[in-house]
């Protein structure tokens, strides 16, 4: 296949400490997990916004390389002109995840999640299940 | 600048005829608390100088993140829309004085636009300093504060709870936008705004419809989103040019605070110089009368 002409931009950061990992860079391709559905976005894709869900962002360099990196909410833009924000609260490569570290959050989640009396309470435990469940899927 | 201190000292001069040493006394006090003020500048400046390259750092990284977000909008040409204008300002300021005209400058902005037309305009204060400014003239337009702003550098989870009271406060806005210090460099920032869109906005954009698959709940979250992402940028623009322009004011207060020890040294010895010389003249005129 041939790819050419892709101007793929990706910044992720992080909320303590801020971490970019793309600065309009020029990539080949890059998969995302969305609230739709995990899409690859390939050059000349179909504008669109998504919404990100906790996973792990695939990117494919020019090189043939790839980095996947670990999100945990936030957005991803595809505009017209072929550039790609993707744009995340929290961010981390998958290798830096520590999957002992990572069952605890999930199990700390799950019990939150069980003695939660409020409804936001539950939505707000629900949601960290949800990112501890990613963490361990993508560190195992 | 020499004279003005000299011609005071005249004026002292001519009291000191009733009582000198307490002169003497009043200009040594002077100058040990204007010593200490000068120590004071010089330590905040040092704290505001190690605060400044990790505020710089941040905005390093926060910029790209802040364009990012921006380009979309952009991308999408969303304009305002103009039928019955309701509008949302958001001032980014902090808690903390002393930093020369950023807080003001925000503020300042932000009265001039009221002074044309008030009705409808809603202003969310970031930091005490914008409020005290603005709820002279416009407490009825202030819909909210943010505080506890400007002692640590801020968060994106600061930002995402700002974010959260507005959309959450019912306030439904068709347009607005962020007034904040954009950082330059050192010694330069530039108020500069940044417009915020509503769903409306948004879903009327002309080139909207070049993006495929999008519903309203998705483009909901990814406006709330985005905007959290705005705030984040604007509050690390705003802190950095605070710290630096807390870095050159508390310089300046230093310079100055220098200047005045020095004049006030000089007179200082003067006066004493004066009062010596008065005594010997008393007591040798006293010997000559007694011959």
């Amino acid at each position: 296949m041939h790819l050419v002409d892709i101007r793929t931009s990706i910044f992720l950061t992080t909320t303590i400490r801020s971490f970019i990992f793309y600065d309009s860079k020029t990539v080949k391709q890059v998969d995302v997990p969305s609230f739709s559905g995990t899409f690859g976005i390939l050059p000349k894709h179909v504008p669109t916004l998504a919404v990100l869900k906790p996973g792990v962002v695939t990117v494919f360099e020019n090189d043939g390389s790839n980095q996947k990196i670990f999100v945990s909410s936030g957005t991803i833009s595809i505009n017209d002109d072929a550039s790609v924000q993707v744009l995340a609260e929290e961010a981390c490569p998958v290798d830096h995840i520590d999957l002992p570290a990572a069952r605890d959050i999930l199990n700390k989640a799950q019990s939150e999640f069980a003695s939660a009396t409020t409804e936001q309470a539950k939505a707000e435990a629900a949601i960290a299940i949800e990112v501890g469940e990613a963490l361990v899927k993508a560190s195992e | 600048m020499m004279f003005g201190g000299v011609r005071i000292l005249g004026s002292q001069t001519s009291q000191q005829q009733i009582r000198g040493m307490a002169t003497l006394k009043h200009i040594s006090m002077r100058l040990k608390s204007v010593k200490n003020i000068q120590k004071i500048t010089q330590s905040m400046k040092m704290v505001s100088a190690a605060k400044y390259t990790r505020a710089e750092r941040d905005l390093k990284q926060a910029r790209p993140y802040g364009e990012g977000a921006k380009l979309f909008y952009e991308k999408a040409e969303v304009a305002e829309v103009n039928e019955k204008p309701k509008k949302l300002i958001v001032a980014i300021t902090s808690d903390r004085g002393l930093c020369g005209a950023v807080h003001s400058s925000v503020a300042r902005i932000i009265r001039n636009e009221l002074a044309e037309k008030a009705d409808d305009v809603m202003i969310f204060c970031v930091g005490d300093k914008s409020r005290a400014i603005l709820q002279r003239l416009y407490a009825k337009n202030i819909m909210g504060v943010a505080n506890e702003i400007g002692r640590k550098p801020p968060t994106f989870l600061d930002a995402s709870k700002v974010a959260r009271w507005i959309l959450e406060s019912g306030y439904e806005f068709t347009s607005g936008k962020i007034v904040y210090n954009r950082f330059k460099s050192v010694v330069s920032y530039v108020n500069t705004d940044l417009p915020l869109f509503s769903l409306a906005a948004v879903s009327a954009a002309p080139k909207l419809n070049v993006y495929d698959s999008l519903d309203d709940e998705v483009l909901q979250s990814y406006i709330e989103y985005s905007m959290a992402s705005l705030l984040f940028y604007t509050m690390k623009e705003g802190a950095c040019s605070e710290q630096s322009s807390r870095m050159t004011a508390m310089d300046n207060a230093s310079k100055n605070a220098g200047e005045m020890i020095d004049k006030l040294t000089l007179t200082f010895n003067r006066t004493r110089q004066a009062v010596i010389t008065r005594e010997l003249i008393e007591i040798i005129s006293g010997a000559a009368a007694l011959e």
